[in-house]
């Protein structure tokens, strides 16, 4: 095995860690948790306007999916609020790989600039891990589609640009098999917004789609071949666009706190602190191979699984320790004085328990696992 | 130079042929035989005459030159097997060993893992029952010791070959200073590290293949999902020790001055990365033996499954060099520096 980055994706690398260092500053990290919104448009625009979003988005430019790793690696280890420009590249890569020409055309340009932000619209009030269940419907009327329902977890709605949409077009086929997802404005009318707030300090929202109409144009990958562009979203969302280094940062912040208070020479300390930088290391190997993976012609998805399972239970481990450590000092937030690493080590536990739901529930990737990789029989 | 996170075409050959040659030579039976010693001289005059023992040895002293992501790749099949020969031991002892006979592995070597006490006694060499030859730290030296191996030691966990060894009875040869033990250690923690791999690998198999088999309330117990869940934690723990294994031959190999710059996550640091891989592997092994044996049921403490096996030698092997804690914060000190005072 080879674990050299080429001299390509160390430049590359050294770009974004220079961008990094100008754009992603105190007051960037204070405003996206003030804001609960978790991205910086300037950061965007910066990496879209050195043609960094195309260059590191799967099936475009140079498309090499290690520099996706890197890009997203080296946001996450500096805190970066990026989960933004993560859905957003997600989705240029499955209308990349998945759309029309036409919609090629008309949607990546506008993502890989940095200017447009895209939602996701899967979970529904009560369908969660069993999404192949939604009831949200898209019904033909002449050459127009008509959808009518509700989302929940719709991420970032409040300031995307554009949404996609799972939807039910046929109700009698299985229900994996009667589903269409759409790309579409989030300016259509008849599309409303209500802001969900969370205990990791993220807002998301519940939205809802009341006669919203729109044309063949916005179907993305087939007319109830909606499980299919599900499943490929999916592929890159778990474990290769960030998400499985979160507990990097929480590390550094609670060291420098730990050193300045004396604590950091206790043993139980240290030990501790070695074994979450050892999950740290896993972490990323599994990241990298997913990337690896996907670099190679192939799709992740089950390696998602396995990389996401176990970088998200790394973080709230390393989330756990780190605050029992502090004490007292673990429980007060930021700007308070005396707050364990700057009130990160707060935020972290609060944070942390999210992790293990959004993208794929740990339970449905470890079903995943014992399915697909040990051949277990199917359980439910 | 580019990530490649594959075997070579060279080591897909090597897994098989290894791993076909310790399925034959030596299923779990063979292990179960050679207890409680733990050591089998006929297995290991094949293993010689397969040219393992000295295939990590330079081609001018008569070895295979192999690098060390191809030891890696045997001493996993090593683990898989649990066979009772000292490879792992002998391969990381000739990482400064050159004699002839230790190349070619008619007299076998031992890594003393721990600096001999103040009486110059090694104690419990993995391996110190069966070597010819020692190598390991006395005071501020490191010496190599021929002397006649005692063919038994105390029973142990593990059915290892371990004994007590003298660092100043017999032929004795001081190669240089303390330090100079350090590259032994490191190969001997990233081999181990590979071999725990291979046994939490196969305890994950046996556990597999048991569920799928074993049926309760009229279905295979490998269709409940408590059962599914514990099971699929392994081949994530396994996956990662050995790409974190990798990562640290690859280091080892390749890197001078490696980072150690965990705040950002990038550590290239051989001789940290072997003992990293040495802790997690040692956690999977564990895991894993400890689930599948739980999923055999009652079968699982009987005697005549193989799990049990795997078991013992799961904690043995990651044991021996120390306990975890104090391993733990040895490398606390490479990463942090260590304690002031």
């Amino acid at each position: 095995m080879d674990f050299s980055l080429s001299p390509e994706v160390i430049e590359f690398r050294d770009e974004i860690r220079s961008i990094v260092r100008e754009f992603v500053t105190p007051e960037i990290a204070d405003r996206m948790h003030t804001t609960g919104v978790f991205d910086a448009p300037e950061l965007n625009l910066e990496l879209g306007r050195r043609g960094i979003l195309e260059r590191a988005c799967p099936g475009l430019g140079k498309g090499d999916p290690i520099e996706m790793y890197v890009m997203f690696n080296e946001l996450e280890k500096a805190g970066a609020p990026y989960d933004g420009l993560a859905v957003a590249l997600m989705i240029a890569a499955v209308v990349n790989k998945l759309g029309t020409d036409e919609q090629k055309e008309r949607i990546i340009p506008s993502i890989i600039s940095g200017e447009a932000l895209v939602c996701m619209g899967y979970s529904e009030a009560d369908f969660g891990s069993d999404v192949a269940s939604i009831k949200t419907r898209a019904v033909k009327d002449g050459d127009e589609w008509v959808i009518n329902g509700s989302k929940m977890w719709t991420t970032l709605a409040q300031v995307a640009e554009w949404l996609i949409l799972l939807t039910r077009t046929d109700l009698d086929l299985p229900k994996h098999k009667g589903l269409t997802m759409f790309i579409l404005p989030m300016n259509t009318p008849g599309i409303t917004v209500e802001p969900v707030h969370t205990l990791g300090t993220e807002i998301t929202n519940a939205t809802w789609y009341d006669d919203v109409r729109v044309g063949d144009e916005a179907v993305l990958g087939g007319e109830n071949n909606g499980w299919r562009t599900m499943t490929t979203v999916l592929a890159f969302e778990r474990g290769v666009m960030g998400g499985t280094n979160a507990g990097v940062p929480l590390l550094r912040h609670f060291h420098e706190w730990a050193e300045a208070n004396g604590i950091f020479d206790e043993p139980t300390t240290r030990e501790r602190m070695a074994r979450s930088v050892i999950d740290m290391q896993v972490a990323t190997l599994l990241t990298m191979r997913s990337a690896w993976i996907a670099a190679s012609g192939g799709m992740p998805g089950l390696e998602g699984s396995m990389t996401k399972v176990f970088a998200v239970e790394a973080y709230q481990r390393a989330s756990r320790w780190t605050q029992a450590t502090a004490g007292p000092a673990g429980l007060l937030q930021f700007h308070e004085e005396g707050a364990a690493g700057e009130g990160f080590v707060e935020y972290d536990a609060r944070h942390s328990p999210v992790m293990s739901i959004y993208g794929g529930t740990t339970e449905i990737n470890r079903n995943n696992i014992a399915e697909r990789h040990l051949g277990l029989p199917k359980s439910r | 130079m580019s990530v490649d996170l594959g075997l070579s075409p060279d080591q897909e050959s090597i897994a098989e042929l290894f791993d076909g040659f310790f399925s034959n030579e030596a299923p779990p039976a063979v292990a179960r035989a050679a207890e409680p010693l733990g050591f089998d001289r006929d297995l290991w005059n094949k293993v010689i005459e397969l040219g393992a023992p000295g295939m990590g040895s330079a081609p001018e002293n008569g070895g295979g030159g192999a690098s060390l992501g191809d030891l890696v790749v045997v001493a996993e099949t090593v683990g898989r097997s649990i066979a009772p020969v000292p490879l792992v031991d002998h391969l990381a002892a000739l990482s400064l060993l050159t004699d002839a006979d230790l190349v070619a592995g008619e007299a076998i070597a031992a890594v003393a893992v721990r600096p001999a006490d103040a009486n110059g006694i090694w104690s419990l060499v993995p391996t110190g029952a069966v070597a010819d030859v020692v190598v390991g730290v006395d005071g501020d030296e490191t010496v190599v010791v021929r002397s006649a191996p005692p063919m038994s030691g105390p029973r142990n966990h593990g059915s290892m070959p371990l004994a007590d060894r003298s660092a100043r009875e017999g032929s004795r040869t001081v190669l240089g200073p303390a330090s100079l033990f350090d590259a032994v250690l490191d190969r001997w923690k990233l081999l181990t590290a590979a071999a725990l791999v291979g046994i939490a690998d196969a305890a994950k198999e046996l556990g597999v293949a048991y569920v799928k088999d074993r049926e309760q309330f009229g279905v295979p117990v490998g269709s409940f999902q408590a059962v599914q869940h514990g099971l699929a934690d392994l081949p994530v723990a396994i996956d990662g020790g050995r790409l974190l294994t990798h990562k640290a031959a690859w280091a080892l190999e390749n890197v001078t001055d490696g980072l150690l710059d965990w705040a950002n996550n990038d550590i290239t640091d051989g001789p940290a990365l072997a003992t990293m891989a040495l802790l997690f592997a040692a956690d999977a092994a564990v895991m894993a033996t400890d689930r599948s044996l739980h999923y055999h049921g009652g079968y699982g403490f009987a005697e005549e499954y193989d799990i049990q096996m795997y078991y013992r030698r799961a904690r043995g092997w990651s044991l021996i060099l120390n306990d975890p804690t104090t391993v733990s914060l040895s490398l606390a000190d490479r990463l942090f520096g260590s304690v002031e005072g």
